[in-house]
Parts: C-alpha cells; structure tokens; sequence
C-alpha cells in the first residue's frame, strides 16, 4: 500500500513531541515537520481521506469578472465579518461596536472594524474648519489647523487601543456563554501616524508649574480626560492617519490623542484642545466612570494602564471544532507596559503548559499574534494562554484577579461593565462535539 | 528580566533624546491664540475650583429648568428615567454597585464641568453659566449635600464637600503626579 503526503503527514504528527498536556506540540513543529506536514492542513483541519472529485473550471473563472471600485471593499461572502452594536438607532446612551477578533487573523484591525465606543454618536467634523488649542501653563497660546500639522514631521507606530472596561463580563461570578468579540471586542490594534504631541507642547512652553494636561474632543459630549504630563512628553501623539488612511470618524476623525497601551478613554478623539494645568480635572470618566470598585468599597483612580494580556482567538465560541486531528492555536497578546516577551498555552486547563510561538515583528505596546500546534484527540480539553511583558509583568490567573479585584454577586448582561481592567487568563472548554465554551478554570 | 528592562529604558532614552534633538528646529506653524478667542473653548473646571465661570444659582432656579430640560431622561426630581438617577444611592458594598453623585462622586465641581460640557444630552452646551449654577445646586440639594436655600457660585461649589471624596485609591502612584 502507497502512503500518500498527508499519510505521511499524519504518521510525522503522531511521532511529534508533545511538549504539554492533552496534544500540545512544539512551536516549531511545523518548521521541522516540512512541507509534507504544511501540505496536509486544509485550513482548520487535517483531511487524511481522498479528495473523490474531480475539478472542473468554475462559473466565475469563465466570464469577465466585476470593475474594479474605487474605494475596494471585501468580498460578499465575508459580510458576516462585522462588528456587533449595541445602540444601532443611536438612542440617548453609549454606543458599543465591538471588534470580530474571531473572524480576523494578524495584528492589526482592519479600520471599518476598529471598536468603537461613542457616547453621543459620531460628530461630522469639517477638518478645514477644525482647530486645535494649546493653551493654560505655557508661554503662548496656540492654535493649530488641519493643514499646519501635516507639515510636520511625522512619526508611525503600531498601538492597541483598549477601553477600560473591555473583558468586563469576565467579573461575573459565572462565566457568561458569548464570543471571544462579546467578552474582548473592546481592543483594537492599528498603524497610526501623526505628529509627537512633545513638538507641539515644546513650541507652546510649557511652564515649570505644570504637571498634566487636561485633553478636550469636540464631540457632543465635548469628552475630557486629564493625563500626566509626564506621559504627554514620553510617546503620546496627534494621530491623523489610521492605517495610512486619515482617521475613520468613530475612531477620532481628523484627529485623536494617541497615549500608546494607556486607557482607551483617554485618548481622546474629535481633539480641540489641550489645557496644561497643575492638577488634574477630575472629570466626569475619570471621577466617576472610569474608577473601578475594590472589595471593600475603595476605589482605583486613575487606572492609567492597559496591564498585559493575551486571549485566544482560534479555536473560540462559536468556531467548533470539526473533529479530531491537527489545529492550530492563535491568539492576542498586548501589554501597555511594553513588548510581549512570552507567551505560554495550555490544553488542560492550566496543568502544562507549552511556549507559544510570537508572530515577528514583537512590538512594543501593540498587539502580538501567537500559535502554537496542537493535536486535539477529540476528548475534553481546557485552552487558556497567558502572557507576560518585557517590564517582568505576568497575566494573572483569574483567581488571582479575583482575590485583589473582586467579582459581581450576579451574572451581569454580556454587555454590562460591571467593573473595569480585567486582564486574567480567559479559557475555552472544547466540548465533545468540537463546540468551544467559555469556562473558569 | 529586570536587566533587559533597565537595558531597553536606556536604549528608549537615548532615541528619545536624539529625536527631540532631530525636531530642534520645529516648524512653529500654531498660530498665537488670545484668552479672548479660546473664552468660549475653555470650559474646564478643576477641583480647586479654577475655571468657574462668574454667575450663580440656587436649587429653586435649578428645579424649574431640571423640569423642563433634563427629567424627560433623569426623571422626575432626578429619581431616573431612560437615563441614570442623580438622587440617592445605597453605600457601595459590591464591585458592581450603582456609582451615584451621592456615593461616589468625589468632587462638586465635575458636576457643574459635566453638566456645562456635555449636557442636556440632545443639546450639548445651551445652558447658560447661570442655568449650569443652578442645577448643580438643585442636584447637590436633592442628594442633601447642601442646603435647600445654598447658593451654588465660584466661591461655595468647591468647598462642597463629596461624601466620597477620601474613597479612593491611585492606581499607578509613579506616575501620578
């Protein structure tokens, strides 16, 4: 009998070195495996029977095709790729659109599904009528348009924005049953490109007095939000472009601060105005919304950090598995306090664990791609990922968030925030049947 | 770890410090901006109370606009309706618990910058300075924070005192200055 590829493929498989619990396998393994093991994956899973059919020429290879649009968008059969909202007639309320990170691979969020969080709907921001404002402690006041700041120079960088209160449902005393872009679709990772606020702080003065600046949008709810001037003068920046396009309109159009791995909110859209000030403003998001309740009653103020997390994408709610043999596992992995340096997988709920390869370029403060191979022998198996940061920061288990940080006496809505920054381990249960559950473990 | 940290500090520091010495020469195109110009801009309010506008208000001014401008969402004497309440609130004992103005909130003035930023939500940045005076008092009046005859101004609306105020904890204190 003729072993065809992939019975190859299978017997190199089987012979792999597990290096943790419930299938696991290297992350080289298929470096090492050759092209024999890459040939015999089809997508999510290994097809060791037969094709049985015999190709013809498809209708759309026959005709001409479609003219090319001027603006290109996806094809039709991905329009289930999309965002989830919870506002879609924009009453008088927050509006939520939330990122599909199960349906998207790589790094960066593509920009009509960059999450969006608006509290009074997206303003129609003229930019030849926009200004920005620099005023307060600073030797001269100043006033920049649109097209002064695209003559300066320039700086691009990968950065996540994460809102505060993304992974929220994760506080609930029982894990809520709902997709990895209900649970994290509040994160987002995009090329932005803009001006160093520091150039523009630096033409203004800034008096020794000074010590945060107090940043304004021009959206209804005119949001404000303070930042320590520390940070301003460090990497923060007037981002005007988004993935080489100028900034989408729910994204901050014509411009946003950009604080990179800090708090969503804070970087402010719609931009209009940077006060200089002595002491913050305590204003309405960081007064009141985003000041996370302790156990015991306290509460965290000014919770600048978006601390370092990972979850996994591939296989997650709703993308079942479709019998047993060869997958592979893909996540997310982000750190507010720098670069990505490790991140480890599990299969059996934290028991063993194998290193997960990182997607290259690491980069500092932006999302991280990491893969492991992985065998599943068609029993239970619990997948969790954790990661840890180049400052020596680890994922905390969620016990361990649990016991500093509390969770509800409820199970909230999905959509609920019933506390802020949650970054522990999330797992995913896969079922007998190959279904994907969200479970604490 | 701790080595590659203080190694990647050093390597950021000294990007940082040749790329502000690449900018030295910016290209200084804002445009000098008078106080007069940026007045109807500069609308923050900070706890010590900087920023309060001249004007002032009593909660029985402030009722009559609540009724006509804010309690279709708040609802009636500010006990909540399609949006959140801004009277009462039980003492936190859960992660979760409502956050109120009575409970929560640590300092007076993010109400009268809140109010005067954002609100009435349809109609952001119609209320006069007098009408935002006015219903600062009338809220703080009907959580009891002040009296029912106070008159809310630059110089009373900071020395109110939140019940809240010493609730909270800072996050990052290294880098909170």
């Amino acid at each position: 009998m003729t072993m065809t590829p992939s019975d190859r493929a299978e017997r190199e498989l089987k012979n792999l070195e597990a290096v943790a619990g419930n299938g696991l396998l290297h992350r080289r393994a298929f470096l090492r495996g050759g092209a024999a093991l890459a040939g015999a994956m089809t997508g999510y899973t290994l097809v060791p029977s037969a094709f049985g059919q015999q190709l013809a020429d498809d209708a759309w290879s026959l005709v001409p095709g479609v003219p090319v649009p001027d603006y290109g968008t996806r094809s039709r059969f991905e329009n289930n790729v999309v965002r989830t909202l919870t506002n879609p007639k924009g009453e008088p309320r927050t509006q939520h659109a939330r990122t599909p990170h199960h349906l998207l691979n790589g790094t960066f969020t593509p920009n009509g599904l960059h999450f969006v969080i608006s509290h009074a709907g997206d303003p129609d921001i003229d930019p030849d009528k926009h200004r920005l404002v620099i005023h307060g402690l600073v030797k001269q006041p100043l006033v920049f348009t649109l097209d002064a700041l695209a003559r300066y120079p320039m700086v691009s960088r990968m950065a996540f924005v994460e809102c505060g209160g993304n992974s929220a449902p994760l506080f609930s005393l029982e894990p809520i049953q709902a997709s990895v872009q209900a649970l994290h679709g509040l994160v987002s990772c995009a090329e932005w490109t803009g001006v160093p606020l520091s150039t523009l702080l630096d033409e203004a003065g800034i008096d020794p007095k000074a010590k945060w600046i107090v940043a304004e949008g021009g959206d209804p709810p005119h949001l404000s939000r303070s930042v320590p001037l520390a940070k301003a003068m460090d990497d923060a920046m007037i981002a005007l472009y988004q993935n080489g396009e100028r900034i989408m309109p729910g994204n901050g159009y014509p411009m946003r601060l950009l604080l990179p791995g800090w708090e969503g909110n804070m970087n402010t859209k719609f931009l209009r105005r940077i006060q200089v000030t002595d002491q913050p403003g305590m204003t309405f998001y960081e007064a009141r919304t985003y000041a996370p309740v302790l156990p015991g009653g306290k509460a965290y103020r000014f919770y600048f950090i978006q601390e370092v997390k990972s979850f996994i994408t591939h296989p997650s709610p709703g993308l079942a598995l479709k019998g047993p043999g060869f997958y592979e596992i893909s996540g997310l992995a982000y750190s507010g306090d720098g670069r990505i340096a490790k991140v480890m997988v599990s299969a059996d709920g934290g028991k063993s664990w194998a290193q997960a390869a990182l997607q290259q370029p690491v980069l500092n403060k932006a999302f991280t791609r990491f893969r492991v191979p992985w065998r599943w022998d068609g029993g239970p198996a619990v997948l969790q990922s954790r990661a840890w940061d180049e400052a020596g920061y680890e994922q905390p288990t969620r016990a361990q968030l649990v016991a500093a940080r509390g969770e509800t006496t409820r199970v909230p809505a999905v959509t609920g925030f019933p506390s802020q920054h949650y970054n522990a381990i999330t797992s995913w249960s896969i079922e007998r049947g190959g279904e994907v559950k969200h479970v604490y473990a | 770890m701790y080595t590659r940290s203080l190694l990647g500090f050093a390597v950021t520091l000294t990007l940082a410090l040749s790329a502000r010495v690449a900018f030295a020469q910016t290209p200084n195109l804002g445009k000098p901006i008078s106080p007069a110009d940026i007045a109807a801009w500069d609308i923050n309010v900070l706890p010590d109370g900087s920023g309060l506008p001249p004007g002032s208000g009593t909660p029985a001014d402030g009722a009559r606009i609540y009724a006509a401008k804010c309690s279709a969402c708040h609802g009636p004497e500010g006990k909540g309706g399609v949006n959140g309440r801004l009277v009462g609130g039980d003492p936190i004992k859960t992660i979760e618990a409502e956050k109120t103005i009575a409970n929560f909130w640590p300092f007076a003035t993010t109400l009268f910058d809140y109010i005067r930023r954002a609100m009435p939500w349809p109609k952001p940045r119609s209320l006069t300075n007098e009408e935002v005076y006015a219903l600062t008092a009338y809220i703080l009046s009907l959580n009891k924070l002040i009296g029912e005859n106070d008159t809310m101004n630059a110089q009373t609306l900071p020395k109110v005192r939140m019940p809240n105020r010493d609730g909270f904890i800072v996050r990052f204190p290294d880098r909170t200055p």
